[in-house]
């Protein structure tokens, strides 16, 4: 297997470890707290429309575009995508938002699930769709990620690998530990898939440009596939300076409330 | 209607997220890199290398603007 393979398999890993992350915590809060049966359900409900919509997606995405037009779309959402994360990991390492917290977010769902009214039937209404939003809305991402890496790499089953793996690993240690996954550095991964997904959403984005000129042939970044490395380092330097040029004083509550605070996902 | 609504606001969420101000940023640099390359005075080289500068500037513009101290 080459590198580029490699780089594949681990963008994507990385990217459905931490949405699974996020999708166990509220599955784990329904589970524990109200009824395992509807959480289960709506988990496999979500994981059932996101396979349809994987299928349809793919499909269209492979067939439909000429390259340069799928590098343009795909690469400018990759990179929205991305520099949405790259930000808020800047904006967590400066102090200037509250920085994601597992445990916090459990409460929070165990709380809203204690407080809901119990439903009639034998399913709990509220279980299934708060874990079918969670699962489906996290989902959402990964498919996204996964088929776009996939195509561009031409090679779906390599970054389905990538992703499959980080499920299988996170419900083992979800099973295993059988509580909120708080000891993963979600904020260092995330601070990483926010990188990778704004260098390749870079490399991409700009290649695809080329769609708009006679031929309708992509751009070639100089060096090629190389040139990604480059980005890499690039959106990686920029992000260690605003850091430095933005950081606050530490204060005793790292959950800062101020202007900049926002709703943390 | 009100199906419409939220299956709008969920792709809004999910595409443009929590700040505008990135995705605004993104389609500003491609639309003048666009622009940079009907000219047809440079090379793939060079393009490439101004579309890079340019969605960093742009990024580094919106993100200034985000932290930028507001009047109390």
């Amino acid at each position: 297997m080459d590198a580029a393979t490699w780089g594949l398999i681990t963008a994507t890993f990385v990217a459905c470890f931490v949405e699974m992350v996020e999708a166990t915590t509220i599955v784990m809060a329904m589970g524990y707290t109200r009824s395992w049966r509807s959480a289960l359900t709506g988990v496999a409900a979500a994981l059932a429309v996101l396979a349809v919509v994987t299928s349809i997606a793919g499909y269209a995405l492979g067939r439909w575009f000429p390259e340069a037009a799928l590098q343009l779309v795909i690469g400018g959402l990759l990179l929205i995508f991305g520099l949405q994360w790259l930000r808020k990991a800047i904006l967590r390492s400066s102090g200037r938002k509250a920085v994601h917290d597992e445990d916090a977010i459990y409460r929070e769902e165990v709380e809203a699930a204690k407080s809901a009214g119990h439903s009639a039937g034998r399913l709990d209404m509220f279980s299934f769709m708060v874990s079918f939003k969670g699962v489906f809305l996290e989902g959402m991402e990964v498919v996204f990620i996964v088929i776009t890496f996939g195509l561009n790499a031409d090679n779906v089953p390599a970054a389905s690998v990538g992703a499959a793996a980080a499920v299988v690993i996170v419900l083992g240690i979800a099973f295993a530990v059988r509580r909120p996954l708080s000891m993963i550095d979600e904020n260092l991964l995330k601070y990483g898939v926010g990188l990778l997904l704004a260098s390749f959403g870079t490399y991409w984005a700009v290649e695809g440009i080329g769609i708009f000129r006679a031929g309708q042939e992509s751009l070639e970044w100089p060096g090629h596939d190389v040139a990604i490395v480059g980005l890499l380092m690039v959106w990686f330097l920029l992000s260690r300076v605003f850091v430095s040029a933005l950081r606050t004083p530490r204060t005793s509550t790292p959950a800062l409330a101020g202007p900049f605070e926002e709703n943390v996902r | 209607m009100r199906f419409l609504k939220s299956f709008g606001q969920f792709w809004y969420d999910f595409v443009i997220g929590d700040d505008w101000k990135i995705a605004v940023a993104v389609v500003l640099a491609l639309a003048v890199l666009l622009a940079v390359l009907s000219l047809g005075l440079f090379g793939d080289a060079t393009l490439a290398v101004v579309g890079g500068v340019l969605l960093v500037g742009a990024f580094s513009v919106s993100l200034a603007i985000d932290v930028r101290p507001t009047k109390s």
